[in-house]
């Protein structure tokens, strides 16, 4: 990853700062160019693989209903520079409570300072990690063919073999950039739920199929997400998908860990994994595999019609948009554990060999 | 009563006829004698209420007086605590004054009057009031009212002592004499001893005084309470009202009962004459147009002319087409000082006032007249405060019952900016007064509380209330743009030192000017959005301790300016 040093940080946005105080000293109204983060702002780029910013801007000049968030976004600036320098980091949760001292400009729900601090993100063209701010959440579970070589408080190295994690699972730091691996595994399966990861760890499919086996647990994260790019990236590995037979599993899971979502398009760079192929479950396999299924939800036939009409990427993708049809025709969806019904065991003995034998199932 | 009891009678003989025995009780009720009995009709329904007519009625009195004889008013009211519940009520004018042969009648005879006979605009109608309150005195307290008026300078006064024959209806003379009375010109003063309760706040002696000086702004008024308060209201304006011209009844209002009691006293020898000179609005085509029209002859004498014809005469009426009575008879208060009224009562923002062109109810002109005191110290969340008058004499009672209510009830104030539900008063810091001017005002009853429900009086109450409910919406609105104006203002503002504090910060620069920031950006800002509309209202004619008379002591409640923390982001 590109990674700008926490000077080149700061010197952008002191950039920032004192063009717009040189524009206040002139008399005019300062404004700041955000780039728009949303599914209207980025294309898919075939020959990269992921989403890309067509440079979209919004101008948040200083108006009445701007004011709050003109002043938030320059205290929150202000914030992540005193970060940088003190080499320190904050949540996103403890951001928002940093934010109490502000008096007026205070956030009022985390949501406003999340949003607030994407902004500035987008406005810098970096990742949040690098301007002082971390997520909450875990980036994910890795059990398998795999050494991890990670540093511990002294700066020496620390080899982790997830192969001994018993019935549990390694768990994916927050910052991942300086992380090596070692690994003879073939290929890497990412996997939407914790559910179905716990059998296929249980059952040591991992030793059966020389992989490595990645939790996802719903969307994935954006440490996920780099982990398993630059594992597969250092180690020349494919890495297959495997969700729920529904639109959110595709679209919200699969495509954003392949080429990445329209809030974050500024990094979707690093935060890709064009490499990654759906294996399943697809609608064809809903047929083929005769698995019990339920109706789709109102929601589910929205998002369709949504990424459908909107979605850069399924636009793109012919066979995506006749899998989605399909499924719409179909009026139905299966879950992962649905494989259930032909045996607890039948996703290990037969769907997974099966699919990774044949090319012709998976979707693109 | 009287009467010898069925007993007796039946022991002398036995058969007797059950109506002879019944004609005995049965005899002529006097009319003062029913009034007694059914004192409500006439406003003296309890002592709080019987307190308030009485002083009404005199002072009604007083300044229809002033008004014919086109005197600038001064009167002084005085009321006194004697004892339990009992008080002395003073009332002294300084208007022409009442020729000795007339006080008796005046005061002491119910249904003796100038006005009821009259088409012209005044505040008594009937010659009922003052010796209705005459006759009340005498019956709660037993003593008799004391009249001194003084007719000329030259002249000396005149002193009576008056009681009020209920059975017959006739005044009885307890004393009377010459007096001096050198402080006066010319005036009337009348002293009644009543049975009665005081109480400041609404329907009040007080607040009924203080509408009357807003809608009397000619008039002096000088008060002094049971608790030896004295109140002064000054009068507003050196100029009289014009005096209130005196029209024939228009042939489209009379009945066939006045009609024919017309028939029977005129002294003109033929229906044409008899219409032309009695009636206003008709010329001899007008005259002989009737007269077609009910197939009677215009040359027949009036005296001549049976019931059935008289039907006729008012079906013939009916089919003519007869110009609107004139209205130049009807006196308003005008624009002018009816805002400067209420602009002493009601500390507002914003007024307006407005008079109707003159209308006409069943041959009757009339001219109806609305003003409007929005915002300022009114409460925001109650019903809209109504002041109603009627020939400039406040109307304090039966609000719900009054044509005024129900105008004020049938109009859309939504439209307006207020809020409103079905069938109610509007909510809001308003208060509305409306003042109908009228040769003769329809009230409901003989207590003259209410107006009765007139279609055309309706609408024309309905077109005033719209009509001033337009510019008070333009006012609303405008307020709320310039507040909300103003919010997103101080929205920025708020926020101008955090921008400067934060680029500080940033920046790192020891010569940043965080003063110069905040200075620039305010100007930048000011700027941008431009000069704020002036809408503050000073209202200088406010008079507060004015506007305290006649109001319940109410805790003030502090409102605190909330600011809603419910920011708008982008």
């Amino acid at each position: 990853m590109g990674e700008k040093s926490g000077k080149d940080i700061i010197k952008q946005m002191q950039d920032i700062a004192i063009k717009i105080y040189n524009t206040i000293l002139k008399k005019e109204n300062p404004s700041v160019n955000i780039p728009l983060r949303s599914l209207n702002n980025v294309k898919y780029d075939e020959k990269e693989g992921y989403f890309e910013l067509i440079g979209k801007e919004k101008e948040r000049t200083l108006t009445a209903s701007t004011a709050k968030t003109f002043a938030q976004t320059l205290r929150m600036m202000a914030m992540s520079k005193d970060l940088i320098k003190s080499d320190d980091i904050a949540t996103k949760r403890e951001a928002y409570y940093i934010s109490k001292n502000w008096g007026d400009a205070k956030f009022l729900e985390q949501p406003e300072s999340d949003n607030v601090m994407d902004d500035i993100e987008a406005m810098l063209m970096t990742n949040r990690e690098q301007i002082g701010f971390v997520p909450e959440e875990k980036g994910g579970a890795v059990a398998g063919q795999l050494i991890v070589i990670d540093k511990d408080e002294n700066g020496k190295e620390l080899k982790i073999d997830c192969t001994k994690f018993g019935s549990g699972a390694y768990s994916v730091p927050v910052s991942v950039e300086h992380l090596k691996f070692e690994t003879k595994a073939a290929f890497i399966l990412a996997i939407e739920t914790a559910g179905m990861f716990q059998r296929l760890v249980k059952h040591n499919y991992w030793k059966k199929a020389n992989c490595i086996l990645v939790s996802m647990g719903g969307v994935p994260t954006r440490a996920c997400r780099r982990f398993i790019r630059r594992l597969a990236d250092d180690k020349k590995l494919p890495v297959y998908v495997f969700t729920d037979g529904d639109p959110y599993g595709f679209f919200s899971i699969y495509r954003t860990l392949k080429v990445g979502s329209g809030n974050a398009a500024h990094i979707n760079e690093y935060f890709c994994v064009p490499q990654a192929k759906f294996i399943g479950i697809t609608p064809q396999d809903i047929i083929d595999y005769k698995l019990p299924t339920h109706p789709l939800k109102e929601v589910d036939k929205k998002k369709i019609k949504d990424v459908i009409k909107n979605d850069p990427f399924c636009i793109h993708s012919k066979e995506w948009q006749k899998a989605l049809k399909q499924l719409a025709d179909m009026g139905k969806r299966a879950e992962q554990q649905a494989l259930a019904q032909h045996g607890l065991n039948f996703v290990i003995s037969n769907y997974l060999p099966d699919k990774l034998k044949n090319q012709k199932t998976w979707l693109p | 009563m009287a009467q010898t009891t069925l007993a007796d009678a039946s022991e002398k003989t036995e058969k007797k006829i059950i109506a002879e025995e019944l004609a005995k009780k049965q005899r002529e009720i006097g009319v003062a004698e029913f009034f007694a009995k059914n004192r409500h009709l006439l406003g003296f329904d309890n002592k709080r209420k019987a307190l308030l007519t009485t002083i009404k009625e005199a002072v009604d009195n007083a300044l229809d007086a002033c008004e014919e004889a086109e005197i600038l008013p001064e009167i002084q009211v005085e009321i006194i605590e004697i004892g339990e519940e009992k008080f002395r009520i003073i009332i002294e004018d300084n208007g022409p004054g009442i020729v000795k042969k007339q006080i008796p009648k005046i005061f002491a005879k119910l249904l003796y009057g100038s006005k009821f006979h009259q088409r012209r605009q005044s505040r008594g109608q009937q010659g009922i009031g003052i010796s209705a309150a005459v006759m009340y005195a005498q019956l709660t307290t037993g003593k008799p009212a004391k009249i001194l008026s003084k007719i000329a300078k030259d002249k000396p006064a005149t002193y009576m002592e008056l009681m009020l024959d209920t059975k017959t209806n006739n005044p009885l003379i307890k004393a009377e004499q010459e007096k001096e009375w050198p402080e006066k010109d010319h005036g009337t003063r009348i002293e009644m001893d009543i049975e009665g309760s005081y109480q400041k706040g609404d329907q009040s002696v007080d607040q009924y005084l203080k509408e009357t000086a807003i809608v009397n702004p000619h008039a002096t008024v000088i008060y002094t309470n049971p608790k030896a308060e004295q109140l002064m209201f000054p009068r507003a304006t050196e100029i009289k009202p014009k005096k209130a011209q005196e029209i024939k009844p228009h042939p489209y209002g009379v009945e066939l009962g006045i009609l024919l009691d017309m028939l029977h006293v005129t002294e003109y020898r033929t229906l044409q004459a008899f219409f032309t000179n009695e009636f206003s609005r008709v010329g001899p085509g007008t005259a002989k147009e009737i007269c077609a029209n009910a197939a009677l002859l215009p040359d027949m004498k009036p005296k001549e002319v049976s019931r059935e014809s008289a039907e006729k005469l008012i079906a013939g009426i009916k089919k003519t087409k007869i110009i609107a009575p004139p209205t130049d008879c009807i006196v308003p208060i005008g624009e002018e000082l009816l805002e400067k009224g209420l602009k002493k009562e009601v500390n507002a923002e914003f007024y307006c006032a407005l008079s109707r062109p003159p209308s006409v109810y069943r041959g009757n002109p009339f001219v109806v007249e609305c003003a409007i005191a929005y915002g300022g110290e009114q409460p925001a969340e109650e019903p809209m405060n109504v002041l109603r008058f009627a020939n400039k004499v406040p109307l304090l009672f039966q609000q719900g019952a009054c044509a005024v209510t129900k105008s004020l009830i049938g109009t859309n104030w939504r439209s307006y900016g207020l809020s409103q539900s079905t069938g109610a008063l509007p909510l809001g810091p308003i208060t509305i007064v409306i003042h109908i001017a009228s040769v003769w005002v329809p009230f409901t009853s003989e207590s003259k509380e209410a107006i009765a429900h007139y279609p055309e009086i309706i609408k024309e109450v309905k077109l005033a209330v719209q009509e001033c409910g337009r510019k008070l919406s333009s006012y609303i609105y405008k307020k709320r743009r310039i507040g909300e104006e103003l919010k997103k203002r101080g929205y920025i503002e708020k926020y101008i030192p955090h921008i400067a504090e934060a680029l500080k910060e940033l920046v790192e620069n020891k010569d940043y000017q965080k003063e110069n920031v905040e200075t620039s950006l305010k100007e930048i800002l000011e700027r941008k959005r431009g000069e704020i509309e002036d809408i503050e209202a000073d209202n200088e004619e406010y008079d507060e301790t004015f506007a305290k008379i006649g109001k319940k002591e109410k805790k003030k409640t502090e409102e605190g300016e909330e600011e809603s923390s419910n920011e708008d982001d982008d």
